[in-house]
């Protein structure tokens, strides 16, 4: 297993966030989390990524536990993520925004980065820059590479989030509603996206998506939270079969999607 | 208008080498160079006075790249840059005056100095953002101020103390027209190390401080670090800067690094254009030339209308320092992205001329 999420709880104040939640993910997996609003899908998302910390419980990635790892060394492990509200460094470049993405795997520091030309920079720059660009192409961006990220569309800050968060390299990437607030054609791409990066670039995915349309066709395997705590998990067929998730959540609109 | 660079078009980059040049253009490559070149002849060409206006904001340029860094960069703010200026003007005396090491390497070495200084006051912004920042930035400014004051084995306390004259290889640089080129030299490498900072992984990461701190976190940017380095390289070119004015005048004195002159540092880069290398530039020289030349314009109403304005005659100082503030208050209103944005403007109409819809 790739991720174990083992009886995870968290809780502000008097709202119980989390109530002892466990499951895990496989590698190369396509993992979905759904559920209401307020149910506690992005707090579970940020107890990976290590914004918060859980109360109790253990959540280990490739064997390890994560307790008391700071976030900004997650990546290193393999741990990317998008965020639900848009995230973007707003008054940078597209461009200057994937290359951050390559933070962690750059060595060049302030001083040899002011020498530029000498000492190695430069060669660095470039190197990271073309893998930069594969991803570009990949996403189908390279019209927007040297606009400003806070001047784009929302569809299109989505889309560079998601390359922003590849550009890291992660074996695991969290993906917080990518589909969120966009059309049809655009939902059509980012979902085309999510799977190319699951099935060509094998990178393990974990999703958070309202859309039950693209949950129920491209995941593997769907967890449903409720009030906090898990209702069920499984492979689609069965997480829909399944009649507490049929009464609570998905009655509606699944008749919807269908 | 979201995705137009300032490249004329036709002129596609056929290499990322070429992309990521610093110098986005062969007109732009060959303007600098032919600006490098005029730099280099001024003192052959322009007046003495010129010259000497010229070393002030290459000197006082260098302190305002490295506060650029850190308010226009990585958005943090501080109020006591004058007194890191300060503090290197005085490491550099002294330390060439207990060690006899030559004043060509004390400057560069104050810069470091101040860097330590820099980063130890800049431990705060690990915790604290904002208007809190700010205060304890005005802290440090007054108690460097006093430090200035009481620490005679330092600073000559309020006698001041003196800077001796640059010489290299024995020839010294003891007039103007020579300073001018030690000050030239590091004016030229702070603006490339800027420049490049700004394109390379560490220049990212303070910006993305800046704009997003919790996803620059979650993109493996250890956030206390960059903070606080960025008081660090920040703090470095105030000493240097300072440094240099110090061996310029010969003689260092703590009056004239209060906060008066760590908010004109601010008004600075505030006109020239927060995060902008040129523009920093383009802001000290305002701030610098500015006060000449309302002394020089008030000067020529009165010898005009020497009877109807004979009430300005007394108030002369008064209109220079009402005219810096009058200018700093219209930048905002009118030019908020500073002097640098208004320049890509008038850039890019250029470029589009005669077709310029
Ligand atoms: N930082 C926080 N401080 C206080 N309460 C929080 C915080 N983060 C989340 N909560 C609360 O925890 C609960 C779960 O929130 P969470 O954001 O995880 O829900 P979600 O499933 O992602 O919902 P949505 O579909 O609306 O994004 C909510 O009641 C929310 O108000
Ligand atoms: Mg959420």
């Amino acid at each position: 297993m790739l991720l174990e999420v083992e009886n995870v709880s968290l809780s502000f104040g008097g709202i119980q966030a989390l109530k002892d939640v466990s499951f895990s993910v496989d590698e190369a997996e396509l993992f979905s989390i759904i559920g209401p609003n307020g149910a506690g899908k992005t707090s579970m998302l940020n107890c990976i990524s290590g914004r918060y910390t859980p109360d109790s419980g253990d959540i280990r990635f490739k064997g390890r536990s994560l307790s008391g790892l700071k976030p900004n060394h997650r990546p290193d492990l393999g741990i990317g993520r998008t965020f639900q509200n848009l995230a973007l460094f707003d008054h940078m470049t597209v461009l200057d925004n994937i290359l951050v993405g390559r933070h962690h795997l750059m060595k060049n520091n302030f001083l040899t980065g002011m020498a530029y030309w000498f000492g190695g920079a430069q060669h660095e720059e470039l190197e990271h820059r073309r893998v930069v660009e594969d991803i570009i192409d990949f996403l189908e961006i390279q019209h927007i590479r040297n606009a400003v990220a806070g001047t784009l569309s929302y569809g299109l800050r989505k889309r560079v989030e998601l390359a922003r968060a590849v550009a890291l390299r992660p074996h695991l990437v969290l993906l917080d509603e990518p589909m969120a607030g966009m059309n049809m054609e655009e939902k059509e791409d980012m979902a085309r996206y999510v799977v190319d990066l699951n099935e060509e670039w094998g990178m393990t995915v974990v999703m958070i998506e309202h859309d039950m349309g693209v949950v129920m066709d491209i995941s593997h395997r769907v967890m449903v939270l409720d009030f906090g705590a898990k209702v069920v998990d499984g492979l689609p067929d069965e997480v829909m079969a399944n009649e507490h998730v049929k009464r609570a959540y998905l009655g509606a609109d699944l008749g919807e999607a269908a | 208008m979201a995705t137009t660079s300032l490249r004329p078009c036709g002129d596609f980059r056929t290499t990322y080498k070429a992309d990521q040049f610093l110098l986005q253009t062969r007109w732009i490559a060959i303007w600098t160079m032919l600006a490098i070149a005029l730099l280099g002849a001024a003192p052959a060409l322009v007046d003495g006075y010129i010259v000497s206006l010229m070393i002030l904001i290459g000197i006082y340029g260098i302190a305002a790249l490295g506060l650029n860094i850190l308010v226009g960069m990585t958005g943090q703010i501080s109020l006591g840059h004058a007194a890191f200026f300060g503090f290197g003007a005085f490491s550099s005396a002294w330390l060439n005056s207990t060690t006899g090491i030559p004043v060509f390497f004390t400057i560069p070495l104050a810069g470091l100095m101040t860097t330590a200084v820099g980063m130890i006051f800049g431990l705060p912004a690990a915790r604290i953002k904002g208007l809190y920042l700010a205060i304890a930035t005005l802290a440090s400014q007054f108690i460097l101020q006093d430090f200035f004051a009481r620490a005679n084995w330092f600073s000559g306390g309020s006698s001041g103390s003196l800077a001796e004259t640059v010489t290299i290889f024995g020839f010294p640089l003891d007039s103007d027209e020579r300073y001018y080129y030690l000050v030239l030299f590091w004016t030229l490498i702070s603006l490339f190390a800027v420049a490049n900072l700004k394109r390379s992984r560490d220049g990212r990461a303070l910006v993305a401080v800046r704009d997003h701190y919790l996803s620059a976190e979650i993109m493996g940017i250890n956030l206390t670090k960059y903070r606080i380095l960025a008081f660090g390289i920040s703090s470095f070119f105030a000493g240097l800067g300072g440094a240099l004015f110090g061996h310029y005048l010969g003689y260092v004195s703590a009056e004239g690094f209060t906060i008066l002159l760590s908010i004109q540092f601010l008004a600075m880069i505030i006109i020239g254009g927060l995060g902008s290398v040129m523009g920093t530039i383009l802001g000290t020289a305002f701030i610098v030339l500015l006060p000449q030349f309302m002394e020089a314009f008030t000067g020529g109403m009165l010898d005009i209308f020497p009877n109807a304005l004979a009430g300005l005659a007394s108030g002369q100082a008064y209109i220079k320092e009402m005219s810096v503030g009058a200018a700093i208050i219209l930048f905002l209103i009118f030019e908020p992205e500073g002097l640098a944005h208004r320049v890509k403007l008038i850039r890019q109409s250029w470029k589009l001329y005669p077709f310029s819809y």
